[in-house]
């Protein structure tokens, strides 16, 4: 019976999918009928019975297309996980008890040297402690809101995170004018407004920007006086790590600060922010930004590699205030630094080396196959 | 904390960089775009010339200028000198009259604006009445006649501009006089024309537009004359004794009128059509000189034969049986004729034509046989043919600038030999501190060498790179030959040339070596040439090499302009720089950056495709390298073809409407007006603001991705002798930084001279860094353990710099358009950087190092970066630790060509185009400064006013006395000079020894040398006479 199982596996016919699963260092083999997955107890239980831990809480995860290592805990991202596996689905089981979660998110695989060296490194680690926000673990954050407490009501501070993946940012901005009130009366002055959501894209996709909000800063700085090519320029800039403050067309959504239940006003519920001014809190933010921004060096045609800070300017920075501190903990407790999967992308635009793709690599690795 | 030190808060620092900073715009250089009108005062020997921006601008001797803006912007449609004055009168088309004054102000004189009028008719008059077209200042300097539309003559006071209204002549008290079976109301409308009788001041001539010309005495407000012509009048000039006065006519004639004391009136006592018997067009300007030998000198503007020659523009000659007409490359806007001064003179002894032109200034020495050109020390056609990039070299030998001059001169001997006539004012600025070269690219594929020293830019030596090549367009073809009997008898004359032949000639990449006279250009299609100076004429073979830069890509098409073709077998080359080899790029895309190795004899060429070391002492292709992304199809098959080109286009015919919209407001005044130009900026914006809520313009945000078009489009070359394997070992090194964010290096194996033709050079990729943000290089530089930039080439050699220190440790600075980033070398971390894109908004267009001195002490220099932004701004950034020093707005975000064309110097000063003919001259040091500094005296009225004259000038060149802060820096810096020079002439062994084994056998350098020592002398003293 488990020849003709994995004989029709191999056969890779229509309604089967191979699954291969990890767990410590051990690799099993099997299929499923693609058409009926079942329910996500069931895999569960399955998994729980090739490995033989038929009494350890894990946690499931799986590998997208994007090589993001993304997890699996319900019937519903199971099934997402079922309906993307292509050829097969790739599963990774950790013990709950000593499990990692920043291995999940983007470029977990391509990181995967990383992890290892941060496991290898424990002290290393340790610096980097994450925060747990509700479930954080279980999502990848695409956009927050945040400084919710120090920024008036009519407006909102939106953080989106651009990873490698070929998601576009995918929104226009656009010359308008908008009222102020100034001692004067009333003022016509130009302003920068959001033209144009493209569809699927990541603006889109967090449903905290809309056609028409007028954009007031760019990574804490006011675009005020500055051009429609300027603004431009500084949000490709920042593309990276875009935190752009909005005065939302539609008012009627905005966060009452006084219930600081709602979940959307995330992280800085937590942060002790002084009434920062954004000058400040746009240097900190640059600082911030600056950690996860390396550019990468090939020497004599090798590996690439991130060039290393030459002078100890990180920790200082890393010392300076708790606030920073947290906003750094914060990206890095789970948040995937997103400079490694750029090594990807270099890889393509020079023919110089080769960048091992996470899925080719992980087919080299010897792992028992078992036969259900 | 120190990151929340705000920069700028150390007093010291604050000090001192007011001591080495200080932005100034200083000079105009070229031809002033759309001018409008011409003005003349042989009084001052100042020539004026008005632009349809409002701006008008004075020019006299060599050095002396003035510029004024006429705040409404409007076209200046006339210029009068007042007789005998240091003031002018302006006519703009508003209708609005200014009084401009030359005043002396703090040892220099300074154009300014004293009163502005505009006339007003009695109310209800239809604004014609008032419409002046025709402007007299009298001689007595007290009044303006003011003819109009209505023809009426109104009469104004100087300089208050009080209408004087009892002295109106009004069209009725011309007509009382003159019967009426002859003429009617409608005969004096519009007056054409108003000449001051030359030897009695209250006659004056009226020449109204139908034809009716008036003798009209002051004094007795009457009529004494009339002449009835039959056809319409355009201009009336007097002959000198006042027997006689010309007018001509629209139809092409000209007649001539006795004024005689009897009769009252008369027929015309001749009337020609010089160009006819066929329709002719209006002659609209004509001058009668007599000369001593009798025959005159009639020199009129038009008249040629409407059908077959109406589309020249022209201006006749006519001496005796001598006749030549002229022939402009551009519309003739006016004329002048330069004559005898002295009102006691018998005759008017023509010497100099000086046409105004609309792309050029062209005068014509009348004195010497075949009427030549003479060639203008100012008003330089930059744009003969358009100019397509510019190289800047500061500092020039003394021997290398000899011998450009010396190219040069064999190229100028058509030209008269006649000092510059318009010699007014006296030019008190200090001597340049130095000599500077300008090097213009050209579309026709010439490059210029302009003599970038001082006010004056003037053309040196002019390179053509066309014989190198195949082309269809006839070298031989001289539009200038036309048979003898050739009628009419048409002389082409001027440069302006903006056709070219072929547009893959174009220059878009210069490098010139000073010390070693070599010279690296590159074009539109692939070609890398490589000169070298040669003082005699030469024929001979240019060797060829390819740089197939695609190497191994399969399956790409190039789509875009193919190579140029060689001429086979030698080519005959005059004296100047001389081609010896040609590199071609295959695909023969633009070449985008280009680096020149003069020490090592090698050149590296980059494209949208890669780039290449080429090792011209062997004449060898040493390496070629493809940058190009596999999916960067738009690059593969000829981007700057097809698809850029048509983007090109249409970008550059709205840059050509928004320039005509905003050249009226283009020019900033001597600094009174900032305020209505910032208002003028704020109407503006408005305006823009609401054209685009009618149209909104979109803006996609996205991040750059690997996959972007051009990536591989190299943008920067950069050689350098550094650290790049090890710390123990330097050696030299290529840089090549990429519009995708790539920065490659190359470790390069030179070998020793002795062995340099038996071994070949050999490169090797050492390191590759991509930066994350991906935006283009568009500078790398090396500091050395001292922080300083690396010398230029040869130029430790030439004991200018300090050799560079290898034993600390060196860095690399690689500046994208978005970041200043720091490196060390030869372990690549990074160390310091500056982002400019995430914070401000703005790109960096243009980067430099420059040295700037303190105008405090002398021994005091720093260097920093001078980097221009796509806002136009300029910012001063701080080696080695990139903290901004200041900020300067200068350049019109708009101005998309001007930001473009912008070159540094080395020594903080700069040039950007300001039009397609002028370059704008500015200076960011305190201590290096160009400017017009001049003076104009007012000549007391005397018959030699002449000989007074001179007088005064050389009190005004003593009175300059100390205390006098500028000028005292200037002696310094010609101290400095000379003190180089001196250290430059000490090493002469030196620099022949590098001069010899750079000429390579190829003629005997020394010998010349020597004997044009004697120049060399009168030249490096020139500054301490």
């Amino acid at each position: 019976m488990n020849r003709a199982q994995r004989g029709a596996a191999g056969s890779r016919g229509l309604g089967t999918m191979e699954v291969k699963s990890k767990f410590g260092a051990e690799f099993r083999r099997f299929s499923l009928e693609r058409s009926k997955p079942g329910k996500f107890e069931e895999f569960y239980g399955l998994l729980q019975h090739v490995h033989k831990i038929p009494n350890v809480d894990v946690l499931v995860g799986y590998t997208d297309i994007h090589g993001d290592l993304l997890p699996i805990n319900n019937d519903d991202n199971y099934h997402k996980a079922v309906s993307t596996a292509n050829p097969l689905l790739r599963i990774f089981i950790q013990r709950k008890e000593d499990a990692d979660y920043s291995a999940f998110g983007t470029d977990t695989m391509t990181r995967k040297k990383n992890v290892l060296s941060n496991v290898l490194r424990p002290d290393n680690h340790k610096k980097k402690p994450h925060i747990v926000i509700s479930m954080p673990q279980d999502f990848r954050p695409v956009s927050s809101i945040i400084d919710v407490d120090i920024l008036p009501e009519t407006h909102r501070r939106v953080r989106l995170y651009k990873y490698g993946t070929d998601k576009p940012l995918g929104f226009y901005i656009r010359d308008g004018s908008s009222v102020r009130v100034t001692p004067h009366g009333l003022e016509k002055v130009p302003g920068i407004f959001i033209s144009r959501l493209v569809p699927g894209g990541l603006a889109q996709s967090t449903g905290l920007l809309a056609v028409n909000d007028e954009v007031l800063e760019v990574n804490g700085i006011e675009v005020s006086g500055k051009s429609l090519d300027q603004v431009t320029d500084m949000m490709i800039a920042n593309s990276r790590n875009l935190i752009i403050t909005v005065r939302p067309a539609n008012q009627r959504n905005n966060v009452v600060r006084n219930s600081r239940t709602s979940g959307s006003s995330g992280q800085s519920t937590e942060s002790s922010l002084p009434s920062s001014t954004p000058n400040i809190l746009g240097s900190l933010l640059q600082g911030e930004e600056e950690s996860d921004e390396e550019d990468i060096i090939i020497e004599d045609s090798g590996e690439p590699q991130q060039i290393p800070k030459a002078t100890p300017a990180s920790e200082s920075i890393e010392s300076l205030s708790q606030i920073e501190l947290l906003h750094e903990s914060t990206q890095n407790g789970f948040l995937p630094s997103s400079e490694m999967n750029l090594n990807h992308s270099t890889g393509s635009i020079s023919m110089e080396y080769e960048v091992p793709e996470p899925g080719r690599k992980s087919l080299e690795e010897d792992g028992t196959i078992i036969t259900l | 904390m120190r990151r929340f030190l705000r920069p700028g808060h150390d007093p010291v620092r604050e000090r001192l960089k007011r001591d080495l900073f200080q932005f100034n715009k200083t000079v105009e250089h070229g031809f002033p775009h759309q001018p409008s009108a011409l003005g003349y005062s042989p009084f001052l020997r100042l020539m004026a010339i008005g632009t349809r921006s409002g701006a008008i601008k004075l020019y006299g001797a060599p050095g002396v200028e003035f510029m004024g803006l006429h705040e409404e912007n409007n076209t200046v449609m006339q210029i009068h000198f007042i007789p005998d004055q240091c003031q002018l009168v302006t006519l703009l088309d508003d209708n609005s009259l200014h009084l401009w004054s030359l005043k002396q102000h703090g040892g220099t004189s300074e154009l300014r604006e004293e009163h502005r009028f505009t006339l007003k008719g009695p109310p209800g008059s239809p604004p014609s009445a008032t419409q002046v077209t025709a402007v007299l200042p009298h001689s007595s300097r007290e009044v303006l006649y003011l003819g109009t539309e209505s023809g009426n003559i109104f009469v104004v006071e100087l300089p208050s501009f009080r209408v004087l209204e009892d002295r109106t002549i009004t069209p009725e008290a011309v007509l009382q006089r003159i019967p009426e079976d002859n003429c009617n109301r409608r005969s004096c409308e519009l007056v054409e024309a108003l000449r001051e009788h030359p030897k009695n001041p209250d006659h004056i001539l009226i020449g109204y537009s139908r034809g009716l010309i008036v003798l009209w005495d002051l004094q007795n407000n009457k009529a004494t004359h009339y002449f009835l012509g039959s056809q319409q009048l355009e201009n009336l000039y007097w002959q000198k004794d006042g027997s006689k006065f010309i007018s001509c006519h629209y139809d092409g004639s000209y007649s001539q009128w006795p004024v005689s004391s009897d009769n009252r009136q008369s027929e015309p006592l001749e009337n020609t059509v010089p160009y006819g018997p066929f329709p002719c067009k209006a002659i609209s300007k004509i001058y009668w000189q007599t000369t001593k030998n009798g025959l005159p000198y009639i020199i009129f503007q038009g008249g040629m034969p409407r059908a077959s020659y109406g589309d020249r523009h022209s201006i006749s000659v006519i001496h005796g049986s001598q006749q030549t007409a002229f022939d402009f490359t551009s519309r003739v806007i006016d004329f002048f004729i330069i004559f005898s001064s002295d009102p006691a003179a018998d005759f008017d002894d023509p010497s100099a034509l000086v046409v105004l032109a609309e792309e050029e200034l062209v005068v014509i020495d009348l004195k010497s046989a075949g009427w030549p050109a003479v060639h203008p020390p100012y008003l330089a056609s930059l744009h003969c043919s358009a100019i397509t990039c510019s190289h800047h070299v500061s500092n020039i030998p003394l021997k290398l600038w000899e011998r450009i001059i010396s190219a040069g001169s064999k190229q100028n001997i058509h030209y008269s030999t006649m000092p510059w006539p318009i010699d007014g004012g006296t030019n008190i600025a200090p001597d340049p501190p130095q000599r500077d070269l300008l090097l213009t690219g050209h579309e026709d594929g010439t490059v210029r060498f302009w003599d970038a020293s001082g006010v004056c830019l003037h053309l040196l030596y002019k390179l053509s790179t066309v014989r190198v090549f195949l082309t269809d367009a006839d070298p031989n073809d001289n539009m200038n030959t036309l048979g003898e009997d050739e009628w009419p008898p048409l002389r082409k004359v001027g440069t302006f040339d903006p056709y070219s032949d072929d547009p893959r000639l174009g220059i878009q990449k210069i490098y010139l070596c000073k010390y070693s006279g070599y010279l690296a250009v590159a074009g539109t299609a692939g070609q890398v040439l490589v000169m070298e100076l040669n003082d005699e004429d030469a024929e001979h073979v240019v060797d060829h090499a390819e740089a197939d830069l695609l190497q191994d890509q399969e399956g790409y098409r190039w789509k875009g302009h193919e190579k140029l073709k060689t001429r086979d077998g030698p080519v005959r080359f005059e004296a100047g720089f001389q081609p010896f080899v040609l590199v071609q790029c295959q695909p023969p895309a633009v070449v985008t950056s280009l680096a020149l190795h003069s020490e090592w004899k090698l050149v590296a060429f980059g494209t949208s495709h890669g780039f290449g070391l080429f090792d011209h002492q062997q004449k060898r292709l040493v390496f070629v390298k493809c940058t190009l992304h596999p999916s960067d199809q738009l690059a593969l098959e000829g981007p700057l073809s097809r698809v850029k080109s048509l983007k090109k286009s249409l970008r550059q015919s709205f840059r050509r409407i928004r320039r005509s919209r905003v050249s009226s407001r283009k020019r900033r005044g001597g600094g009174g007006n900032a305020s209505e130009v910032q208002e003028a900026n704020a109407k503006f914006d408005q305006d823009v603001l609401q054209e685009m809520e009618l149209a909104p313009v979109q803006r996609k945000i996205e991040a750059r991705s690997a996959e972007d078009s051009f990536t591989g489009f190299v943008r920067t070359l950069y050689f350098a002798d550094t650290f790049l394997r090890d710390s123990s070992r330097h050696c030299p090194s290529l840089w090549a930084g990429t519009n995708g964010g790539t920065v490659y290096a190359f470790c390069l194996r030179v070998p020793p001279a002795e062995r340099r033709m038996d071994e070949p050079v050999r490169a090797e990729q050492a390191k590759e860094i991509q930066l994350m943000h991906r935006a283009p290089v568009v500078g790398i530089l090396v500091l050395d353990g001292r922080s300083t930039p690396l010398p230029e080439p040869l130029e430790v050699a030439h004991d200018l710099s300090k050799s560079p220190d290898m034993q600390g440790s060196h860095q690399l600075l690689v500046v994208s358009e978005e970041q200043f980033k720091v490196f060390t070398l030869p372990k690549v971390s990074s160390k310091l950087k500056l982002k400019l894109t995430a914070l401000e908004g703005c790109r960096v267009r243009k980067v430099t190092v420059a040295n700037f001195g303190s105008c405090k002490t002398d021994d005091y220099s720093e260097n920093d970066l001078a980097v221009l932004t796509n806002l136009g701004d300029i910012q001063i950034i701080s080696l080695p630790f990139l903290k901004l020093q200041i900020r300067y707005p200068c350049i019109r975000k708009e101005d998309v060509s001007g930001i473009a064309s912008c070159v540094f110097t080395k020594y903080g000063q700069g040039f950007y185009l300001i039009s397609p003919s002028e370059f704008e001259r500015f200076s960011l040091s305190t201590k290096w400064l160009v400017e017009p500094r001049c003076i104009v005296d007012m000549p007391e009225v005397t018959s030699n006013n002449h000989v007074h004259k001179s007088g005064t000038q050389n009190a005004a060149r003593k009175s300059r006395g100390p205390g006098n802060s500028p000028g005292d820096c200037g002696e310094d810096e010609r101290k400095s000079v000379r003190l180089m020079e001196h250290a430059l002439l000490n090493d002469e062994k030196v620099l022949k020894e590098i001069q010899s084994t750079l000429e390579g056998g190829r003629g005997s350098y020394a010998e010349k040398n020597s004997s044009r020592s004697p120049l060399g002398h009168r030249l490096s003293n020139g500054g301490a006479d």
